[in-house]
């Protein structure tokens, strides 16, 4: 089997063996045996693809090719470049850190690792896939688990949230579908045969009609994924309801596949439809950067607090990738990993916090430092990296984009990002707010003096996420080269 | 002609041995319990006998044709039969039985199912009215078989009254096209007919007809309240497989002899189409009742159907053909679960699934995996067919149609969520406790269940019917 294709079959296998487990304990080991040998697995691929990279330079290395639906000319393609490669390695991470964090899920455990998994095996399908239809289907493999993970094992007004998320994405893929066949049906424009495969229909000349007309549908399709405005409402009622380990899934993993949809798909196929359509929706972009960050503020729920804070970061990312030039795509990239690590960390901290307190309500929270100092001291170090600063990887993410973004000499984009950056000075005030009333202070309750400190699991578990953070801070280059070469087709094909 | 000719005929005269077989058992057999097994038992030989390789010809100078296609198609309705027998075998045995009514039981279901074959292997409107009337009359008394239950009397009516309304205006229809054409021939009608107002109207009256039996809006009033009413196994015959019957037919006689009608046959139904997937579906949001939750369900899912028809080629023909065949095993798997709780609580309303999970995994299991195949989400069957009726519609340039459809795969998927939120979702005191099925409903379940999984994934199976498609 290639090095690819078990990407899936190892989550797979671990389902099997889940089906069979007796109790939480059987079930735990299970699932993090089998991600940790995928997050093994995805650190071996980073160093085969920098190996296959020195004998290689086509746009996608250790394809694999097989032909699924004949008469569709549908095929089961893997490949990866760069990018996929760093998501790969971003998912692996953050879903072995769910594994951890969800160490004591006392309510039916073996279905929860199922659906959790189940969710993984999507991720990773999405990830790995260079044909539409494939991706497609692991695409919404990986959305439909949501609805149980929310609903059985949420917290608050879970089955509204639930139904509300599975249907707003489910909703979007509807339109995804349509965006996808559309593609096909004009892949064969030079004469070719009708073909799913992206790197063959990146050699299409796709009339412009049909990408002014496939454009938004396919963009709107993924963006909403990406929690884009005003399509992101599913995003924080959905964080809110659910368990600490699927919001970590979610806004870590399943929300960048939004961002990778609209890159690899909407923008490398319909180059054209990209431009027609690029300012439209960098105003969408805009106002979600900045509504979001200005939700935070007012926010009190600590989860709502970081939900908003997503929609803020992705649209940022969003905002990176229409700016239509090497710098921003470079900083949409590693923006999308920094914000896939750093909201998982926030999201279990958040948990814990809450498993200890029983509240997430940061008026009732208060010198939480001097009770669980290492939580605490994460919570203020993920709250750093989120505003920015240098050192983490959120500021590499962002100093590129706003260094592309300027590239821009007339006024519509000066606009956009004087706004965009703005609203960082925003970030900055809703973070410190959090880390001032929660952390610092007196302890505001007397049933908060004593709270349990971090077990090893929960350690082990923020400690993962927390070493990418600084690796892509302080060295970023490996990333960086990673990224930067695999941008090339890219730029070709929108040039 | 001579012998070896009758052997196109070998589906319809196995089946008819079966049969006479039955009525043979009955008058000889003391056992009636023993006669349950035996009926299915020859049914089985029967289904697997159907698998064995067929030639293509036409009999009675084209009044009866066979091709691989409709081979396929009487082997998909043969199984779903099969599957149909088997979950309702426990069914039989409680309530048919010590009424020493088995037997017609079995004799009604499967002269039924032969009007079907006639029905769908016919090449003149003669052997297709025969059909027609042959598979609906016998269902309407299937349909009251719970004579004492007056819900089933009562739907027995319906369906009779409704299927003779419908049956008397193909009819109409079929003297309209023969009074501009003078022949009942599907070929020698397709080379003579013509656009004209008389022609369109017997068209019109004869889509009418089948329209009642796909139950497409706004032709689909009869078909909750009879789902309701009539035994569930018999709900489950009526939504797939004598809708996928009529779908087949349709197609036949759209593609082959209504070509003239092109123009008028997409807009009548673009129209209808849209009409079935939004009527259908809005109005399965609010239903309590599985069975009629199901009734609208299966309305909407014909709507869908309309969509592969519509692109009228070879990849529409092969699109409907694996998407009935799909659904014949979803909504098998569906009606099972439905059945298989009913008869042992006797609860058929969706708040009486709360907690089902707790307490009987398994069912709630495959009822998820019927309900996910319905809305279609991968990977089973169901996103497979879905997905290919909406590139056939696609393929011709639908695509405010296939965006519409797509918009009511969200609608959809909102109640068929709504039972997995009943299921899993909800813990309840009065959760309907652990039971064990009997093994013919096992059996049933588990081969739907392996329709489900395996049909989409294997793609093989596509290619094979793509190939075929040929009218």
């Amino acid at each position: 089997m290639d090095i690819l294709t078990l990407f899936v079959t190892v989550p797979a296998i671990t389902i099997l063996i889940l089906v069979f487990t007796k109790n939480l304990k059987q079930a735990r080991i299970v699932s993090l045996v089998g991600m940790t040998v995928q997050a093994l697995m995805s650190f071996h691929l980073v160093y085969a693809y920098f190996q296959e990279r020195k004998i290689n330079d086509d746009i996608m290395v250790f394809v694999k090719d097989m032909t699924w639906f004949e008469h569709f000319n549908i095929h089961y393609i893997v490949g990866v470049d760069g990018i996929s490669v760093a998501m790969i390695v971003l998912s692996s991470i953050v879903v072995l850190a769910g594994v951890l964090i969800s160490w004591k899920m006392e309510d039916l455990p073996k279905e929860f690792f199922i659906s959790l998994i189940v969710l993984a095996t999507g991720v990773f399908g999405f990830f790995i896939s260079t044909d539409l239809f494939t991706m497609f289907v692991f695409y919404e493999i990986a959305v439909i688990p949501m609805y149980l993970l929310i609903g059985i094992w949420g917290s608050g007004p879970k089955e509204y949230s639930a139904m509300k998320l599975t249907l707003m994405l489910m909703g979007a893929s509807a339109l995804l579908l349509v965006g996808i066949l559309g593609i096909y049906f004009n892949s064969g424009a030079d004469g070719g045969a009708l073909t799913f495969n992206i790197l063959e229909i990146a050699k299409v000349n796709i009339p412009v009609e049909a990408q002014k007309l496939f454009f938004p549908i396919t963009f709107i399709g993924f963006a909403v994924l990406g929690a884009m405005f005003p399509f992101h409402t599913w995003s924080p009622d959905g964080h809110a309801s659910a368990p600490t380990a699927v919001s970590m899934l979610h806004a870590g993993v399943l929300m960048k596949l939004g961002g990778y949809g609209v890159f690899r798909i909407a923008m490398y196929l319909l180059p054209e439809g990209a431009l027609i359509w690029s300012d439209f929706f960098i105003v969408l972009a805009v106002i979600g950067v900045f509504y979001g960050a200005l939700a935070a503020v007012k926010q009190t729920d600590l989860k709502y607090i970081n939900a908003y804070s997503s929609v803020s970061h992705l649209g940022m990312v969003l905002f990176a990738l229409l700016m239509l030039n090497r710098t921003s795509w470079n900083g949409a990239i590693l923006q999308s990993l920094s914000h896939g690590f750093m909201t998982a960390m926030f999201f279990a901290l958040i948990g814990m916090i809450y498993g200890r307190t029983h509240t997430r309500d940061v008026t009732k929270l208060g010198g939480l430092l001097k009770v669980i100092p290492f939580i605490s001291v994460m919570y203020v170090i993920a709250g750093l990296a989120s505003l920015g600063l240098p050192g983490f990887s959120g500021f590499m993410a962002e100093m590129q984009i706003f260094v592309g973004a300027f590239q821009h000499e007339d006024m519509f984009h000066r606009v956009a990002t004087i706004i965009t950056v703005s609203a960082i000075v925003v970030t900055a005030v809703y973070i410190l707010r959090v880390v001032g009333m929660m952390l610092m202070g007196p302890v505001k309750n007397a049933e908060f003096e004593n709270l349990p400190k971090a077990t090893w699991f929960e350690r082990a578990g923020v400690l993962l996420l927390l070493i990418p953070i600084v690796f892509m801070g302080m060295t970023p280059i490996w990333l960086s080269d990673m990224i930067r070469e695999s941008l090339q087709p890219f730029i070709e094909r929108m040039m | 002609m001579n012998i070896e000719n009758f052997l196109l005929m070998r589906q319809e005269l196995v089946l008819l041995a079966v049969i006479l077989l039955l009525i043979i058992g009955e008058i000889f057999s003391n056992n009636k319990k023993g006669l349950l097994n035996f009926a299915i038992g020859i049914f089985v030989v029967h289904t697997v006998i159907g698998f064995l390789p067929m030639q293509e010809g036409a009999l009675f100078g084209g009044m009866f044709k066979s091709t691989s296609l409709i081979h396929l198609f009487k082997n998909v309705l043969n199984v779903g039969v099969l599957i149909i027998l088997l979950q309702s075998a426990d069914w039989i045995k409680e309530k048919v039985v010590p009424e020493h009514k088995s037997t017609e039981f079995f004799i009604l279901m499967f002269s039924s199912l032969l009007g079907m074959y006639y029905m769908i292997s016919a090449g003149d409107f003669l052997m297709f009215y025969l059909g027609l009337e042959l598979s609906a009359l016998p269902i309407a008394a299937l349909i009251a078989f719970e004579t004492y239950k007056r819900k089933s009397a009562e739907a027995g009516i319906k369906f009779i009254l409704s299927a003779a309304l419908a049956s008397g205006t193909s009819l109409f229809g079929v003297s309209l096209l023969y009074a501009t054409t003078g022949t009942i021939h599907f070929e020698e009608v397709a080379a003579i007919i013509s656009y004209s107002n008389l022609s369109l109207l017997g068209f019109i009256f004869f889509f009418t007809g089948l329209a009642f039996k796909i139950s497409l809006v706004p032709f689909h009033f009869w078909t909750a309240d009879v789902y309701e009413g009539a035994p569930i196994g018999i709900a489950s015959y009526l939504s797939v497989i004598s809708k996928g019957a009529a779908v087949m037919i349709l197609m036949i006689v759209l593609f082959t002899v209504m070509k003239p009608f092109d123009l008028v046959t997409h807009n009548l139904l673009y129209i209808v189409a849209l009409a079935t997937m939004f009527i259908g579906n809005l109005f399965a949001l609010r239903q309590q009742n599985m069975k009629r939750f199901l009734a609208f369900s299966s309305i909407a899912q014909a709507g869908f159907i309309l969509l592969g028809i519509m692109s009228n080629d070879q990849l529409g023909v092969a699109t409907v053909v694996y998407f009935v065949g799909i659904y014949v095993f979803t909504n098998l798997a569906a009606f099972g679960v439905v059945q298989s709780i009913s008869l042992q609580s006797g609860k058929e309303n969706m708040d009486d699934y709360n907690g089902l999970y707790r307490t009987n995994p398994k069912l709630s299991l495959v009822m998820m995996l019927a309900l996910f195949s319905l809305a279609g989400i991968p990977p089973v069957a169901g996103f497979f067919g879905k997905f290919f009726l909406f590139t056939a519609a696609a393929s011709q340039g639908m695509y405010l149609l296939v965006f519409l459809a797509v918009v009511n795969v969200t609608i959809s998927l909102y109640y068929y969520l709504l039972v997995i939120r009943a299921m899993f979702l909800r813990k309840s005191e009065t959760a309907i406790p652990y039971f064990e099925n009997k093994i013919y409903m096992k059996l049933g379940l588990v081969l739907a269940v392996i329709g489900i999984l395996f049909i989409g994934l294997y793609s093989p199976i596509y290619d094979y019917i793509f190939e075929i498609s040929k009218l």
